[in-house]
């Protein structure tokens, strides 16, 4: 209930935090929108010494499409994802997805970028980001790099995210015109985290057939999950409920999920065959302009 | 519709007056426990056993004492110079304060820091636990295992105990019941689990324990349902160290949700008050979430084997019932004491069944003690549980319509007052006209049909019926005790010279709305308006003796108490109206609000004038003063019923559940307030689904409780709860004063088999008679697979 | 540092108190200030019942530290009534029995406050998703939405006497 002691450091700049991070060693840690690192604290699972609150640096919070690309600032809170009808319009995944997240006053503190940088597989946002095909800009010492979706998640509740740098934008390729996506997500109540989820974005080509189509699994493995095959098996196809079928089944070969209270292995293993189907049902619906 | 006797603005029976309590409560000015702030007040915080059952090596108190800002820790060890390191609980049992050697569950309170600030409490707290050695030993978790040869004696400190059975209890004529079933046509048996759930009221426990030295007076904020009943309590436990009754003041504030979790003395309620006795100053403690879902008694844990017979045309003839009950480490279930499993046989529930055996034993095991009632008088919810669902297995096995199997049983309006084969005498009741209203605001008839559609296409719905009878207002003093104090209840009401009143109960609201219900009871009985009777609670300094609320007691005991009181009371005011008006008393007649002369109605005199006159004018040889005290035994129980119906669609794919509708006719009798009355079964209801679909408390081999904080223990949401569609009948209490029944456990304890009904339903085309709660969609999902509905 | 110096404007008030970095702004209220209006349920963010406005957004007071709160502006239930006149959401929380122990009642004004200043028409099911992070055990939801409903018309009625 009450956390343990730490320093509180309010840094005015980006590099004045990565310089603090820098200076006090692995204990110390990014404050954003602090809904992961909080509850944990005052359940004393994370004691760090210092906390290093980026949440008052200005201009950390934009959302933009630039260059080809939707970029999300680190500190924009979830619930801007909501408000923003061009982004309801443009990112249905993106919406889907941060409206399944915890719950309404959560969404108006915790950011997309924390929700990422935790390496939690159970998180919403993971697979969102891979079935988007995103990429991650992290800013250390000695600068920025961009990390690809795919080589950001590297182990439980690890990223490449090393000591001393931090999650500065996300990236997310724009999508073409004919373009849907879908999350659905299973959870015993609202704001639990996921029996199992599952994130589509694609899109279509002129006659009709999936162009390109990512598709991310959340809860089903230590590290958040890309379908890889089942992507492979809808490029070039007519949608139908058959082929939606076959890639629910490859979707759920590529998962590994555990039991626990949500329920058994096998259990999350047909959810994840089901909305793998529905989500493609839905997500060329929308990529049709038919939602 | 229901007529009132009295004006608006009078505010008796039936109206739908806005709560008198709403104002503080609106602005965030109500006074809960973790409110109270006193000078110098300590903070108490809790180092607890990680292991379900483990004897205590060693404790080293130096860590924590060296945090500046720690006063004191306390361990079993300290108490015990003072014999406070066990105490009795409400059944007779024994229960550690803190323990001197074994702990006996994960969570279990070891030790106790105080000190000046709550975090500085925290660290110490961590500092502690990292500071306790054990010898951890297997525990017993399962109860079926408790009794076997080779399981641990958990409770050797019991004289004379050589095993973990705590009692045998069996009630209605086991050689009939034989007799039925042997002869039955049909029979059908199912065994039927409701595990351990916990009744999380938002607020959780705690209390401000304040000792003045100078006074030699103990003062104890505390969340407490029974306020005289804990302080009797102290005083008989703690008497020996120099705390005697009268110098004990237990204040019961406002209280955030009781539901049965605040009626057990707490160790933490014992430390502190030993701790501020001990150091001389206030010591605050207040539990977290996880401590409360962890260590808090439980409610529930029974594991039943149902049996019914029946003729063959469905004419039940027999019930059966044995049951395991897991009463954790030592009994403390919350039931008065000559009902170790309370009020359970009722079981026979709604319907005429001409013979019934039910037999019951609890046992130890390492885990938290209970039960307590979670909002369902005592054991009912079991009870009605049980015969709900196994009339719709009867069903089931018959080819029968359920709600016809109902109306088939049922027992009939001419048979009461009916003496049910296990000894209760029903007071009054009508259940068919419930059912037939529940079934037409459902649209019962239609729904089969969309049933039998949905069925042919692979679509799955359910639609579950629950007609329960309850029993409530505990209770009669010939049977009735808890620790042997009798459940009667009282009320004290004063009418002062200007017409208003102020009157105190033996009661404890903790959002009930007594400050307005109890003022309407007194409207109606006195005319007053209930906007001028202060209404009081709590303060063991100034209430009247009282059991405190739950079990759904307050209307029909303290409720009736109020009348009586106010019967009292317009004795004496006739009295003195025939004074003033110089007529006898004969020649005078009542309406709300005045006495007047019969044949002559212009000469009268109203309730004001004669509280007036009562301190002003009254007949020489007459006392002052307009006020009477009632307690009120109450001449047996009363039995509220209804009638629920619960529409469930499954999602034949993923197996996720959705409650479409959810109809509730409830019978309470005469109804004081409808509004309050209405919003009772809301929350009844919510409480009633969660446990039926949300709610359980897991644990595994070794003890762990694998549940204990909110991210788990799932409470509902307004998402997760329908739209509730509710009516009313009214058949009123013969013996209760206002006709009243009590309400507010009704509907936790009618809707669960509702909801189970419903999913049984759904899939009964499938061969499934029974699954037991919480019907989760891994279950629902489970039974697909098996059944090959999903591959 | 772990010791800092805090301003805050609450309910229309500023406040200057030494704070550890780790208090946590629900403690900071309760405790410090003893405006106790604002109440804990939990200790996992979970139930709500500690909800109050920063800078006019609905946030769980127990997942916060007060340090964080520096230089901002925060509403609680103690700051909702405007001189002696009740919100309407107060209003309809009374009119329509909206509450029974009164716990989770702050929690839900203040979460109600701000799901009608972004959406003064809100459907139920809006609501019952609007409130999805404040738990009840009493009322079984359903006066809860009747009461935001009334306040949501008694606003708008407001609004259009105004215009």
């Amino acid at each position: 209930m009450i956390p343990p002691t730490f320093d509180y450091l309010v840094p005015a700049t980006l590099p004045e935090a990565i310089a603090l991070l820098h200076e006090h060693g692995d204990e110390a840690k990014v404050l954003a929108g602090g809904h992961s690192l909080i509850p944990a604290m005052r359940l004393r699972f994370a004691e760090p010494s210092h906390l290093i609150d980026i949440s008052h640096i200005p201009g950390l919070d934009y959302i933009r499409e630039e260059g080809g690309f939707l970029k999300i600032g680190t500190m924009a809170r979830e619930v801007v994802l909501e408000d923003l009808p061009w982004i309801s319009e443009r990112y249905p995944l993106l919406v889907d997805t941060t409206k399944m997240i915890a719950d309404p006053q959560v969404r108006n503190l915790a950011t997309v970028g924390g929700n990422l940088a935790h390496g939690d597989p159970a998180n919403d946002h993971p697979a969102t980001m891979l079935a988007y095909r995103a990429e991650i800009e992290i800013i250390g010492a000695s600068g920025a790099r961009t990390v690809p979706i795919d080589e950001f998640f590297t182990d439980f509740f690890t990223t490449a995210l090393e000591h001393g740098e931090i999650l500065s934008e996300i990236r997310i390729p724009i999508p073409p015109a004919l373009s849907g996506g879908c999350y659905l997500k299973v959870e015993r109540k609202v704001g639990d985290y996921a029996a199992a989820a599952v994130a589509v974005q694609l899109s279509l080509a002129a006659d009709g057939s999936i162009e390109q189509a990512g598709i991310g699994l959340t809860n089903v493995a230590a590290l958040p999950t890309r379908a890889v095959n089942a992507e492979k098996a809808l490029r070039g196809q007519q949608p139908s409920d058959a082929l939606f079928a076959h890639v629910g089944e490859l979707a759920a070969d590529a998962s590994s999920p555990a039991d626990d209270l949500r329920g058994s292995a096998e259990y999350k293993l047909t959810l994840i065959r089901e909305l793998t189907q529905r989500a493609l049902r839905r997500s060329v619906e929308r990529a049709q302009g038919r939602s | 519709m229901i007529m009132c006797k009295t004006s608006k603005e009078i505010g008796g029976m039936g109206h739908s007056l806005k709560r008198k309590e709403d104002a503080r409560f609106i602005r965030g000015l109500g006074k809960y426990t973790d409110d109270v702030q006193l000078p110098g007040m300590l903070y108490m915080d809790i180092a607890r056993s990680p292991f379900a059952y483990a004897k205590i090596k060693s404790i080293d108190k130096s860590v924590a004492m060296e945090i500046p800002g720690v006063l004191a820790v306390i361990t079993g060890e300290d108490l015990k110079q003072y014999n406070l390191h066990w105490m009795p609980t409400l059944m007779s049992d024994t229960q550690m304060v803190l323990p001197t050697d074994t702990v006996m569950y994960q969570a279990q309170e070891v030790a106790a820091v105080i000190a000046t600030d709550r975090y500085i409490a925290a660290d110490a707290v961590q500092a502690l636990e990292n500071s306790i050695e054990y010898d951890s030993m297997k525990p017993i978790i399962d109860p079926h295992k408790a009794l076997d040869a080779d399981a641990p004696l958990l409770r050797p400190d019991k004289d004379g105990k050589t095993d973990n059975h705590i009692w045998h209890w069996q009630t209605g004529d086991e050689e009939a019941t034989e007799k039925a079933f042997s002869e039955a046509e049909v029979v059908v048996k199912e065994q039927v689990y409701i595990p351990r759930i916990h009744v999380a009221s938002i607020e959780t426990c705690g209390c401000v324990a304040s000792y003045e030295k100078a006074e030699g007076k103990l003062t104890v904020w505390m969340t407490t349902q029974a306020p005289h009943a804990i302080r009797t309590v102290i005083a008989l436990v703690a008497g020996h160290v120099g705390l005697s009754e009268e110098r004990i003041r237990i204040i019961s504030p406002d209280i955030g949700g009781g539901f049965g979790g605040k009626v057990p003395v707490y160790p933490g309620y014992v430390i502190a008050i030993a701790a501020s006795f001990l150091i001389g100053k206030p010591v605050k403690w207040i539990e977290d979430r996880s401590e409360n879902l962890q260590a808090d008694s439980f409610a529930r844990d029974y594991h039943m084997t149902v049996e019914l017979a029946s003729t063959k045309e469905g004419k039940m003839t027999g019930l059966r019932i044995k049951t395991l009950a897991d009463h954790g480490y030592t009994d403390a279930a919350a039931n008065p004491s000559k009902f170790p499993s309370g009020l359970f046989s009722i079981v026979t529930g709604s319907y005429d069944i001409p013979t019934a055996f039910t037999e019951m034993d609890a046992v130890y095991t390492n885990k938290p003690p209970g039960g307590v009632a979670y909002r369902c008088s005592f054991r009912v919810t079991e009870a009605v549980h049980a015969i709900e669902r196994i009339t719709d297995v009867l069903a089931q096995k018959l080819g029968r319509d359920p709600a016809d199997l109902r109306f088939q049983n049922f027992i009939q309006k001419d048979q009461f007052p009916y003496r049910s084969a296990l000894g209760w005498e029903y007071d009054s009741g009508d259940y068919a006209p419930a059912l037939r209203m529940a079934m037409d605001m459902v649209g019962y008839e239609e729904l089969r049909k969309e049933q039998a559609e949905k069925r042919a296409r692979g679509e799955l719905m359910g639609i579950g019926i629950s007609s329960f009878t309850e029993i409530v207002g505990a209770g009669p003093s010939k049977d009735f005790d808890i620790l042997g104090i009798k459940m009667f209840d009282s009320a004290e009401v004063r009418i002062h010279p200007t017409g208003k009143a102020i009157a105190r109960f033996g009661t404890k609201s903790q959002g009930q709305g007594h400050e307005t219900t109890y003022a309407q009871i007194l409207a109606e009985e006195l005319g007053i308006p209930a906007m001028h009777i202060q209404i009081e609670e709590g303060d063991t300094d100034t209430a009247p003796y009282g059991l405190g609320t739950y079990a759904s007691r307050s209307t029909p005991t303290a409720g009736a108490a109020a009348a009586k009181a106010a019967h009292k009371i317009r004795d004496k005011a006739r009295k003195i109206a025939a004074y003033l008006l110089e007529v006898s008393e004969e020649d005078l007649e009542w309406e709300p609000g005045k006495f007047f002369v019969k044949g002559a109605p212009e000469r009268s005199k109203t309730i004001q004038d004669i509280a007036f006159a009562a301190y002003t004018n009254h007949p020489q040889g007459m006392e002052a003063g307009l006020e009477a005290t009632h307690y009120y035994d109450p001449p047996n129980l009363t039995f509220p019923f209804g009638s629920y119906i619960c529409v469930m669609d499954i999602d034949p794919k993923t197996a996720e559940m959705k409650i479409r509708r959810f109809v509730a006719i409830d019978d309470c009798g005469n109804i004081i307030n409808p509004m309050i009355v209405t919003g009772q079964i809301h929350g009844g209801l919510a409480m009633g689904i969660a446990p039926a679909m949300y709610e359980e408390l897991i644990y595994d081999d070794d003890g762990n409780i694998l549940n204990g904080t909110f991210m788990d223990y799932l409470l509902p949401t307004s998402v997760e709860t329908p739209n509730w569609e509710t009516g009313h009948t009214i058949t009123p209490s013969p013996h209760h004063p206002l006709g009243a029944k009590g309400v507010a456990e009704s509907p936790t304890v009618g809707a669960p088999p509702a909801v189970a009904n419903a999913v049984v339903d759904a899939l009964s085309h499938l061969g499934v008679t029974h699954v037991d709660i919480p019907v989760t969609p891994f279950k629902v999902w489970q039974i697909l697979k098996e059944k090959g509905v999903i591959s | 540092m772990s010791k800092h110096s805090i301003t805050i404007e609450i309910n229309g008030e500023s406040f200057t108190r030494e704070v550890d970095s780790r208090k946590l702004l629900i403690h900071f209220l309760r405790d410090d200030l003893a405006l106790t209006g604002t109440h804990i349920g939990c200790d996992t963010s979970s139930c709500g019942a500690c909800t109050i406005l920063l800078n006019g957004k609905s946030i769980k007071a127990c997942t916060f530290f007060a340090v964080q709160a520096n230089n901002q502006k925060i509403e609680t239930i103690e700051g909702v009534e405007q001189g002696g006149q009740l919100h309407p959401l107060q209003e309809g929380f009374h009119q329509e029995h909206g509450l029974q122990c009164g716990f989770c009642t702050p929690g839900m004004i203040m979460r109600g406050k701000e799901l009608l200043e972004k959406n003064p028409n809100p459907t139920e099911e809006e609501i019952r998703w609007g409130i999805s992070g404040n738990l009840c055990r009493c009322t079984g939801y359903s006066n809860i939405i009747k009461s935001i409903q009334y306040a949501a018309n008694k606003l708008n009625e407001k609004q259009e006497e105004a215009a």
